[in-house]
């Protein structure tokens, strides 16, 4: 989870304060839809503050238990499928939007992983994390969301292979090398 | 239902984590709370807009422009929308839930969702100054056009 950009209280509600005084302008103005959009606001609110608690814990543990250093250990090149399972793993294991993995992919970088295994973890990140998943089926269904589990691992792995094939050698060389020099 | 799943899991996590180390079970509770107070904000600006939105569009019209029937355009536009957005999941997917319910199509609402995910054009800039400029678009074109073919699979599943 990242600390930084901590906006002050105020300033971080400013969107809420005005997204709720256009709410209250619309309803006055509008009063036909006051009863379905407060019942729409009421059903939404109840559904979520019931799932979300448990996923937070969840995203929380993760965080705290999982072992990153000893994991990035095994990603360099020639780590084969373990690597890259592990890669998988981590990235599933996550927690936080995808403009998080960067700056983690820029660690495993410098600290040797294939960059195969980096496109599977900013994949995974993307895309399979663990308690989201969880939510996603309570919110959209089993059957929606464990067919988007599978079709995205095969993406993730096309992907990461692609990407390792577009680029090339050379190229992949300067992205470890400006790796090195971030930060 | 689900719901229960999410929370044994989190309870029977808590649990084990509690058993073995509570000073680890207290900073990831610590987490928790923070992680949420930090979606706090986005998620009742998110709760206001669909509460507004789903008020004035009627099933009729969602249905006419993310409906089965909406076909490719459906798919493309909520593709679209995925990329540019920059939404967590915990509150795409509510949303999203609503509009399925409200006559939207499962590989619409899954070509939004998967782009969402995996496309970030708003985000590009970041990284780009990690992965350059090249790698970057490769990356997010790769996974747009990867967004489009998972949505047509889940759109396939859901309806078998």
């Amino acid at each position: 989870m990242s600390e930084k950009r901590k906006k002050p209280g105020a300033k971080r509600y400013l969107g809420v304060i005005i997204a709720g005084a256009a709410f209250l302008i619309f309803i006055l103005i509008l009063p036909t839809y006051r009863e379905k959009s407060l019942s729409m606001m009421a059903y939404q609110a109840k559904t979520m503050l019931l799932v979300i608690p448990p996923i937070f814990v969840l995203l929380g543990l993760l965080d705290v238990w999982v072992p990153r250093e000893k994991m990035i250990k095994f990603m360099g090149k020639g780590s084969g499928p373990k690597g890259s399972a592990l890669a998988f793993l981590l990235g599933s294991f996550a927690a936080g939007p995808l403009y998080g993995a960067f700056p983690v992919a820029a660690v495993l970088m410098k600290k040797g992983a294939a960059f195969f295994n980096i496109m599977i973890f900013i994949g995974a990140w993307s895309t399979t994390k663990i308690p989201m998943l969880l939510f996603e089926m309570s919110a959209l269904g089993k059957r929606f969301a464990l067919s988007r589990l599978a079709i995205d691992i095969v993406g993730i792995v096309v992907i990461a292979w692609a990407m390792a094939a577009a680029l090339g050698k050379e190229e992949i060389g300067k992205i470890y090398q400006n790796a090195e020099s971030l930060e | 239902m689900d719901t229960i799943i999410l929370y044994l899991a989190a309870g029977i996590g808590l649990g084990f984590s509690f058993f073995k180390d509570r000073k680890k079970t207290k900073s990831a509770l610590q987490k928790a709370l923070k992680a949420f107070e930090g979606i706090l904000p986005q998620f009742l600006v998110v709760l206001i807009l669909v509460a507004i939105t789903l008020s004035v569009l009627d099933t009729a019209t969602i249905s006419r422009f993310l409906g089965t029937k909406s076909g490719i355009f459906g798919i493309l536009a909520a593709s679209v929308v995925g990329a540019i957005t920059l939404i967590p999941g915990f509150i795409a997917f509510p949303a999203a839930a609503a509009l399925l319910q409200n006559g939207a199509g499962s590989t619409q609402i899954a070509a939004f969702v998967s782009s969402l995910m995996m496309v970030g054009v708003v985000t590009l800039p970041m990284e780009m100054k990690h992965f350059g400029k090249r790698a970057a678009f490769i990356r997010n074109a790769f996974a747009f056009v990867f967004s489009l073919i998972a949505a047509l699979f889940v759109g396939w599943v859901v309806g078998l």
